[in-house]
């Protein structure tokens, strides 16, 4: 099997909704039927209107959000762990050496500075400080933030400097899996190019990617393949 | 790092008469893992604390712990002096009230070095350095050593209390809402400091708190306590970010959003 056969991820029947006990036991069906996989070097978009789901897929795969029905396959090394079944403590390991995951919006640790939230999963994987701490400069400088905001806590960044943060925080580590939420809804062309070419780094060293873009050219750089959600619309379903 | 769990919950349960303290408690807390044990006052959540920590027996169940030596002992079985010599070298604890936790009357390095001289320190002037230096690790200045904690507010002695538990690197801390009673900007700063420690020594922590903010920056995993029980449990940000239970979800929704 060469790597580009490889299946990362892949999802099998899933189904979520939610119900919301405050009003009164509201079923809301987010998805269903779910099914769809994706290799080692490739990138696979999730397509369709806002609100359909997409980002509940993405939550799903990184363990954010519960999968209600079916499997979710992650290739862990020579294993394969449902990410539906697995025990909190295991999610905890895959989400250091497995899967990583840009979310829209950067959730910001008092006191932390810029440089020390990206550096901290390449770390986490086992590189060194003072390594770490370079390649951290080296992605935000790629991303052109200011070298002066390098040592400030996030806290009060921009909307794009805080996204920039959160993209370097998720393409600093070896992750055989990555997912992006929207990485480039608040970058402006520069970085939205800079966002495209640290994709197909990725891409070119084997990592499989599940992402959401809005914008369409970005879109059309990354994506090898599309997947609509409007496909998996939870129709009136009950959710569990 | 051990692939067998530090500390292990089987069962447990609190009577107090007809009264449940908590009931049904079962988990399984393995080294540098952070437990987060949320619920409304009167859940539950600091009678399990008293249980895991051997300050009060079972009703039913047992609390079993895996020494220094690799041998798992029922918390219950140790004799009183083995219990204590645990409290003062492997296991920690911050309490809420900082002055539960110090002897107030007592210099600073006096509060740390006691715990040095507990595991057989003897040199006056190590014990001292090693205060000094545990003083800087909480950012407390080392200048201040000779002071005694009733002159520091109630930030410094929450610090304090923390330098003093952790001085003997324990492998587990027990923490009762630790930044309960204290100014927001005050708790961000012992939050982030306890965040950093932990990870630094790979501790395992079972923290009591109702604030699921404190929950969200501190833990790895969550158990969420009602009427004695564990009603929904699981990774901290799924747990608040896709709460299950009625009552997960009004504690969710009652966070005030800034």
């Amino acid at each position: 099997m060469t790597t580009e056969q490889t299946a990362i991820l892949r999802l099998r029947d899933v189904a979520k909704g939610f119900v919301i006990h405050l009003q009164g036991g509201l079923a809301i069906p987010v998805v269903a039927n779910v099914s769809f996989e994706v290799r080692a070097g490739e990138c696979v978009v999730l397509g369709g209107p806002s609100g359909i789901g997409k980002s509940s897929i993405l939550k799903m795969v990184y363990g954010n959000y519960r999968i209600d029905r079916g499997e979710a396959l992650v290739a862990d090394g020579g294993e394969v762990v449902d990410i539906a079944s697995a025990m909190p403590r295991r999610l905890i390991g895959l989400r250091r050496t497995t899967i990583g995951y840009v979310s829209q919006f950067l959730r910001a640790i008092p006191r932390v500075s810029a440089r020390d939230i990206v550096a901290e999963p390449a770390m986490a994987q086992g590189m060194g400080e003072v390594e770490a701490r370079a390649k951290a400069g080296e992605l935000l400088a790629r991303l052109n933030l200011p070298e002066r905001l390098w040592s400030l806590p996030p806290a009060t960044f921009s909307g794009g400097e805080q996204q920039r943060v959160n993209i370097a925080r998720g393409f600093i580590a070896e992750h055989p899996l990555l997912l992006l939420d929207e990485p480039t809804a608040s970058l402006d062309a520069v970085n939205r190019a800079v966002v495209v070419g640290l994709i197909a780094d990725k891409k070119a060293a084997g990592t499989a990617i599940l992402g959401i873009f809005h914008d369409e050219d970005v879109r059309e750089r990354v994506a090898d393949r599309i997947v609509d959600v409007s496909g998996f619309a939870a129709h009136g379903e009950a959710a569990a | 790092m051990s692939d067998q769990p530090l500390l292990v919950a089987e069962d447990l349960a609190k009577y107090f008469g007809a009264r449940v303290g908590c009931r049904e408690v079962g988990f399984e807390l393995y080294e540098g893992e952070v437990l987060a044990v949320v619920g409304e006052s009167g859940s539950g959540k600091s009678t399990l604390l008293r249980l895991l920590s051997g300050q009060s027996e079972p009703t039913r169940g047992r609390v079993m712990y895996r020494m220094r030596d690799g041998v798992t002992r029922d918390i219950v079985s140790l004799s009183e002096a083995e219990r204590r010599f645990l409290f003062r070298t492997d296991w920690g604890f911050v309490h809420q009230d900082a002055a539960a936790g110090l002897r107030m009357g007592v210099s600073a390095g006096g509060n740390v070095g006691e715990r040095l001289m507990a595991v057989g320190w003897r040199h006056y002037g190590k014990i001292r350095s090693e205060a000094e230096t545990w003083l800087e690790r909480v950012e407390i200045d080392p200048a201040r050593i000779d002071e005694a904690p009733k002159v520091f507010s109630g930030g410094m002695r929450q610090r304090l209390q923390i330098a003093r538990n952790l001085v003997t690197s324990p492998r587990l801390m027990f923490m009762d809402e630790p930044t309960g009673g204290l100014d927001v900007s005050v708790q961000a700063r012992l939050l982030d400091l306890l965040r950093r420690l932990v990870a630094d020594m790979g501790l395992a922590v079972v923290v009591v708190t109702h604030d699921l903010a404190v929950a969200r920056l501190l833990s790895h995993r969550i158990m969420v306590m009602k009427e004695g029980r564990v009603i929904e449990t699981g990774l901290t940000d799924q747990v608040l970010d896709d709460p299950r239970e009625p009552y997960t979800q009004l504690l969710v929704s009652s966070i005030l959003q800034v």
